[in-house]
This record gives structure tokens, sequence and C-alpha cells, in this order.
């Protein structure tokens, strides 16, 4: 690491004040925070520091991400030679298949997003931040797999901007970026985020994979095929023509948004926040408490006009979107409620929501997505109430002396 | 005596604390004394004394610009060496060279008790909430708190320095300045009936020493009230003025940290050079020292040519670790980079160990974006996050609805240590105390 550092020390003048580099400065700083922890010592305040910072945090939800992001790319390539009635083909192959499908996305991404950063950070003189470490990879994991490279760098590329930095960057933004990006693409081109075509990648992938389409294969996610049942019997199947289960959904071999599928998964990923105290569990609940009594509402009133009540609660959670929403998007502390009796009733409202647009509203199969950006715009709203509790309590003590 | 249990915060265990109370360093009579007007904040002085003038211990060196009877005196008789003046002629230290008389100020009892004390130097030793600054002798406070110990990292005992058998004489004057009560509140185990005192028992980590926290869980400070604050030492020091008639300025200062060979108790006088106090305890490795006069929280960064600041009874040496490279540090898996969070791996081997730590910040400033972590650290009914807020954008109204007058900065000490996002939260407050007080006058 030695020759490292002093590598680093040796080309730092070219990028401070008045070298030739200096407009790649914040790269420069971005990179040696990267790799060597800040070896600044406090000049006023508190003497020590605790050893946790913002880096460390994102990375923690990076890894809570990975089980999400490994079995998306097992998915996308199970899916695919299901749909090519290529069954057997090893798991390796499906995972390499899913690889090469999913890379382009993440480093579209991340290239476009990160991008954006770096030119801000410079314009403003500040450090890079990290909040897109996260953002970067949540994106390839909520928008569907044929989703156009260039729809989603457009996409990102506007979330970026116009919800974060036009708000100053990280930590300041009103809505989750990500799921912005996600709006941005489902609002501007609705052929290609739902329906048969968007979530199975039927094409190869670098020349790997590919072949004809079985007679049988319907590319409609669950969800998908349940708002388009006419009648009062619920059948959903599989790409191969197969039914399939709750049990199905819960382990993620179903048709989705890469990340979305496997409710294993992203237990896991909730075990991880949970336990290192990155998410807040407060939220977490509520929404899962918010979407089951919504769902167990529903289905006590089942009814043809609305074919999702007629899916049992523990289906609706495991289906669909809503799950990775509540682990992964609705704690995003930046956009929630930030008092403790405000993230429940954020996190209940988000749930209660995204169930009912889901099965009320038939232009939308999955409401997960909508429910977080609204309960977004409201969050400021609930803290602003709880935290006018306090100032009530506190001016009423004023008074009885 | 009620007990007042606290579930915030947090105790931060740092290696080098001293083992036993009774570990005694010697008695350092030092040559010079110092006493720096920033200390006392709130006070604008106006010297009394000029360079190479005479003055006793316990005689005014300066008094308040505004509240003339607010005197700050010397410690020691001797002769003002040096008054040190820095950019626009702000007097920075008052150097006062030891004659080794002993010419103390012998002051009259028959006065009435608030001019003893204004005059006796004990004064500025007081604070009051709101603003955190050294009371108004105009005003009578609704009640008079103090705290009988320091909860922060390596603190000092104060029970150890504090002469007890003064104690009940110090409330008994205190009793005649306000209307309301004097409460005391002990730490857990240590608690002592005073007469004429309330007195409460806190059960809780850091900052359950922190006398805004106890008056916060007490009686809270409303607009348009105002409390005192004091510690038992300085209650102590008022009991012994109006026993004796003379002002007790020797002190016991706590030496602790990692860079010291072996922590300890020594005896000496306000204002002494750090040079003195810690000659040759310093630890001699590797690392550059930060020397700092009080905890590691609230304390002032200081030099071996500086002094001993206010409240005169801790140091603590850590190391300053300037250069040390860890690569990916934010990577780390090793359970020695200490984290009070669960993202590092600390917690697996047990926070409640003896950690070695430096000054490094560990990161860069970032907007707060963790949930909770300043409530977290603040054993009071504030939303800390919403207050910082405000005070930040200085708007007055919703400080003073979110509670600015109940806190110091040193309550939010903690928090700061604990921020991920690395904000100035003490400075933050402070700077904002201020503002609002210029405001309000």
């Amino acid at each position: 690491m030695k020759a490292l550092r002093n590598y680093m020390n040796k080309i730092k003048p070219h990028f401070q004040e008045g070298g030739k580099l200096s407009k790649l400065g914040s790269v420069y700083d971005g990179m040696e925070t990267f790799l060597f922890t800040p070896n600044t010592t406090s000049s006023s305040g508190v003497h020590i520091h605790d050893g946790s910072d913002m880096k460390r945090t994102m990375t923690t939800v990076i890894i809570a991400l990975l089980p999400c992001l490994l079995f998306g790319m097992y998915n996308i390539g199970l899916q695919h030679f299901l749909a090519i009635g290529q069954p057997d083909e090893s798991a390796m192959s499906m995972f390499v298949f899913g690889l090469l499908a999913l890379l382009p996305v993440i480093v579209v991404s991340y290239v476009v997003g990160l991008g954006i950063e770096f030119i801000s950070a410079q314009i403003h003189h500040t450090e890079i931040q990290e909040g897109f470490l996260v953002t970067g990879l949540l994106i390839p994991l909520i928008v569907p797999i044929n989703t156009p490279l260039w729809m989603t760098a457009v996409a990102t590329a506007f979330a970026v901007i116009f919800a974060k930095e036009v708000f100053g960057g990280t930590g300041m933004n009103i809505f989750n970026v990500a799921l912005i990006t996600r709006a941005v693409l489902f609002f501007s081109y609705p052929s290609k985020m739902s329906g048969d075509e968007a979530f199975v990648k039927l094409d190869s992938a670098f020349g790997y994979g590919g072949g004809t389409v079985a007679d049988t294969f319907t590319g409609a996610t669950p969800l998908g095929q349940v708002a388009t049942t006419v009648g009062d019997s619920l059948s959903l199947t599989g790409v191969d023509g197969n039914a399939i289960t709750t049990f199905d959904a819960f382990m993620g071999t179903i048709a989705g948004s890469p990340g979305e599928t496997s409710m294993v998964c992203i237990l896991i990923g909730a075990l991880i926040l949970l336990i290192t105290g990155v998410a807040s569990w407060r939220v977490m609940l509520s929404v899962f408490v918010g979407g089951f009594a919504m769902a167990t509402l529903a289905n006590a009133l089942p009814s043809a006009t609305y074919p999702a009540s007629m899916l049992d609660p523990v289906a609706q959670l495991c289906f669909g979107g809503f799950a990775f929403a509540a682990v992964f998007m609705a704690t995003d502390p930046v956009t929630g409620a930030r008092t403790n009796t405000g993230q429940y009733i954020y996190g209940f409202l988000i749930g209660v929501i995204a169930m009912l647009i889901r099965t009320y509203n038939s232009g939308y199969p999955e409401g997960a997505m909508l429910a977080v950006l609204l309960m977004n715009a409201f969050a400021p709203l609930i803290d602003h109430c709880v935290v006018s509790s306090n100032i009530k309590r506190r001016a009423r003590r004023a008074l009885n002396k | 005596m009620s007990t007042i249990k606290l579930k915030k915060g947090f105790d931060l265990k740092l290696k080098g604390g001293i083992t036993s109370p009774d570990k005694l360093g010697g008695k350092i009579v030092g040559k010079i004394c110092t006493i720096v007007p920033d200390d006392f904040h709130g006070i604008t002085p106006r010297l009394d004394k000029k360079e190479g003038e005479h003055v006793a211990a316990g005689e005014a060196i300066y008094h308040d610009k505004v509240y003339e009877a607010v005197k700050i005196t010397s410690p020691i008789s001797g002769v003002v060496k040096e008054v040190r003046r820095g950019a626009r002629r702000k007097i920075e230290a008052i150097i006062i060279e030891s004659d080794g008389q002993d010419d103390v100020v012998n002051h009259d009892l028959s006065a009435p008790s608030l001019e003893v004390l204004l005059a006796s130097g004990l004064w500025p030793m007081l604070s009051q909430r709101p603003y955190d600054v050294v009371p108004n002798p105009d005003e009578r406070p609704r009640d008079i708190f103090v705290t009988a110990f320091d909860s922060a990292p390596l603190a000092p005992s104060l029970l150890k320095s504090a002469q007890m058998q003064y104690a009940a004489k110090g409330v008994e004057i205190l009793n005649k300045l306000t209307d309301g009560g004097v409460h005391i509140g002990f730490a857990k185990g240590e608690t002592q009936e005073i007469s004429g005192a309330k007195v409460y028992e806190f059960d809780g980590p850091h900052p359950a020493g922190n006398v805004g926290v106890q008056i916060a869980n007490i009686s809270p400070v409303n607009k348009g009230e105002i409390v005192w604050t004091l510690d038992i030492v300085t209650l102590c020091r008022i009991g012994e003025l109006f026993t004796t008639g003379k002002v007790n300025f020797t002190t016991f200062v706590a030496i602790t940290g990692e860079q010291i060979t072996e922590p300890c108790y020594v005896e000496t006088v306000m204002g002494c050079p750090i040079k003195d106090i810690l000659n040759g305890k310093l630890v001699n490795n590797e690392y550059e020292n930060r020397i700092i006069s009080g905890n590691v929280l609230t304390g002032i960064k200081v030099t071996e040519e500086e002094w001993l600041r206010a409240p005169y009874r801790h140091i603590t040496v850590i190391p300053e670790v300037k250069n040390r490279d860890e690569f990916m540090g934010w990577l780390s898996v090793n359970p020695k980079r200490f984290s009070i969070y669960r993202m590092f791996t600390s917690w697996l081997t047990g926070l409640n160990k003896e950690v070695s730590m430096d000054a490094r910040m560990k990161g860069g400033e970032r907007a707060i974006v963790r949930l909770g972590e300043y409530d977290r650290m603040l054993p009071m009914d504030i939303y800390a996050e919403f207050l910082i807020k405000a005070v930040i954008a200085f708007d007055i109204d919703k400080m003073e609805q979110l509670g600015i007058y109940e806190v110091a900065p040193e309550d939010f000490a903690l928090a700061e240590y604990a921020d991920t996002s690395k904000i100035e939260l003490q400075r933050i407050i402070r700077e904002g105390l201020d503002r609002m007080r210029a405001e309000m006058a």
C-alpha cells in the first residue's frame, strides 16, 4: 500500500488549485478518500470521532443488496432458458447469462449517475458524496431487464439532476432517486415497462444464450397477469406455461424486475440492514404491517372487478416489488420520515397505499413504487405534525408554571 | 431523594483511566498561573490590573464591561507578568508570576452574600441557562442546579476534589439567591443528603452528569426562565468562602489518557502551566500528543506551552496520529476499529471494553443522513436534529419552540462524537446561542 500511497501523493499537486488537472480535483479527492481513510484530525469540537462514516453506511447497504443482485442475475438466466425451452441448462450458465445481461445496465447506471455527481462536485468544489453508490445499484435492480440502455441512461440522468442535484445533492433530496428513475421510465415509455416483453430477456446477451421462444411462453409477471384476469378465478403461470405458486414467488423463480423477485434474498438483505442498524426497523415493519392489513381487507371482500383482491395476503406480499420497496426504498432515511413516531405512520401508509393501488387501480399492476414516492412527499408533513406535538408540550409546560 | 433513570447516551471507555481514586501524583506548585478570559463565556474583560502590578490571591484582575461587579480574580499572589493580546487587541491570556508571598484577600462576610460572591471571583464559575454564559447578577434564578459528577470519558471524580464539609454552607448561601430550590444531582451510589438541597440520583450513561441533562429531567427551563448551574466543587468552594472568608484556589486535576505513563490526580492551582503538570508523565512513542484541557468531548486543545483551562479539573492526552494511512478503512473488518454502531465488527467483541482512540476524523463531513443518531445520545425531550437544523437556518422562533433555551454546547458533544456525518454540533449550538443572545438583548 506504501507504493500506492506514494503514487497518490506524487500526483496530488497536479490536481490541486493551479495544477494542470485541477478540473479533476474532486475526482482525485474522491479517489483518495476511497483508497485511504482521511487522516485529518479534528481541529475544533470533539477530539475523538466514531469509526463510522458515510462510506461505511453506503457500503453496508450495497452488501445488503448483493443477495438480490446475484440471485437476480441467476433468475434472468433462468427465465431466459425457460422461455426458450431449455430448462435443463446448468445454473452456472444461467448465472453467466444474467451477468452478461445485467452488467451493461449496471455500467450505464453508474457511469451516468456518478459522472453527473463528479461534475456537480467539481462545480461546487465539494467532496464527492457516496449517495449514488447505492442508487446506482438500485436502478438496475428495479428496471425491467429489456429496457433499452439509452432509456435507462436518460432516466438516470433526469433523476440525478432534477431529483437530487437541484436540491443540493446527497442528503437533501425529497424523492428517492432510484424510484424517480423508474417513474420517469414508467411514465415516459409505458410500453417498454410492462406487459409481455418487458421482464424476460429473450434475445442473446453478447452472443450468449438465445433461441426460439417456446409456444407456451407468457412473459408477464404474476401481478401483470392478475391485472388482466377476467372472471372470478386466478390462474398464474410462469414463462414455461406451468402454474406458479406463492412458494415460487417466495423463492423468486418468477418473472419480474431483476432484484425484486426473491423474497428470500430480500429478507437476507433486510436482516443485514437491521442488524447493522442502517435501516429503520420501524419503517420496515410498518410497511409490511400496512401492506398485510390492506391486503387482508381486500381479500375479505373479493370481487371480479378487482382481480387482485382474490390474491391471499401472503401472496400479495411475495409478488411484485412490494418487499423490495419495503426493505430498500421505504427505509431511505433521507426521503422518509425522520421522527420515530413519524416512521410508523410513514411506513404503514406506504404499505396500505401500495396495496390500494395494486388492487383497486387496474391501470397499475404494481403500486409499491408510487406509494413510496407519494409518501416521500408526505414525510415532511408527518414529521411536522410529530414535532409540533413536542412544540405544544413545551409551550404548555411554560404556561402551566 | 429521588432516582432518575436515563437510558439514552453512551459510556465511552477509553484507555488511560485512573485506576484508583487515591492515586495521587503529588502537589505541583507552579511559578506561573494564567487566566484565559475566553473560559468565562459572556464576560467582556476590562482590566483592573496593569502589567507589572501586584495582585493578591483573590484580588480582581479584571471585571465585566457591562456588569462591573462581576470580577475575575487571581488564584495566586504575585505580579501581572504579561497581558497577552490577539487580533483587535482582544485579551487572550493574563499571566501572573508568583512572588512566593502568602498575600490573600480576606472577604468581609458581613456584606450581602451576592456581593461577596461577585467580588470573590467564584461567580464566573457559575453558568446560566439559557445561553450557557456567566449569570447576570441582576436577575434572580428560578432554581439552581448542581451536578455532583462528571460522566464524560476518563473524567475525574468531583466528590474527590470537593471539600464536602462545606457543601451545606454553600447550599445555604445559594438558597438566599433563588426563590426556587437548590437541586443536586449525584451519580448512582454516590448520593449524600445535604441539608437545604433537593437531592437526586442519576442512573445512566454519559451525558447523565451534564447539568443540562439533569435540569431537563428534573424541571426543564422554559422561555423567560433563568436557572443557574454549577458543579459540586464550586458549591463547596462557595461554602468554604463563607466559612473562612477566603477562596480556595487549589484544585485536583485528573491526568488521564493513553499517552500518560501513569494516570493520576495531582493537586495544583487554577491556571497552572501544562508543562509543569505533565512534566515527566508523557509516554514517549512515535505519536504526536494531543493535549486536551478537559475531556475528549468538550475539552480545549492546548500545547505544552499553555495553561490549564477552566473548569480546572482534567487533562487528557491522546495520540494525534496524523500520518497513518488506513487503506480502504471504510471496508475494515478489524474489531479494533471502534464504532458504537454495528456496521463495524467492534460490537462483536463488546463495546464495554477499554479502547484506544486518536484524534482522526475518520471520514468527511456530509449532510445529515442517518436516522436518530443525535436523539440516541441526548436524554432530553428535544428533537435534536430539528433543533440543529433550526439553528443552522437561524430561525429564532423555531429554535425557541424546539428548546434552544434548555441546551448548552456540551449536551451535544456525545452526539458530535457519534455523528456519522461528522458535523460540528457543539460549534453550531455555541454560535446559535451567542447570536440569539445578541439578538434578544
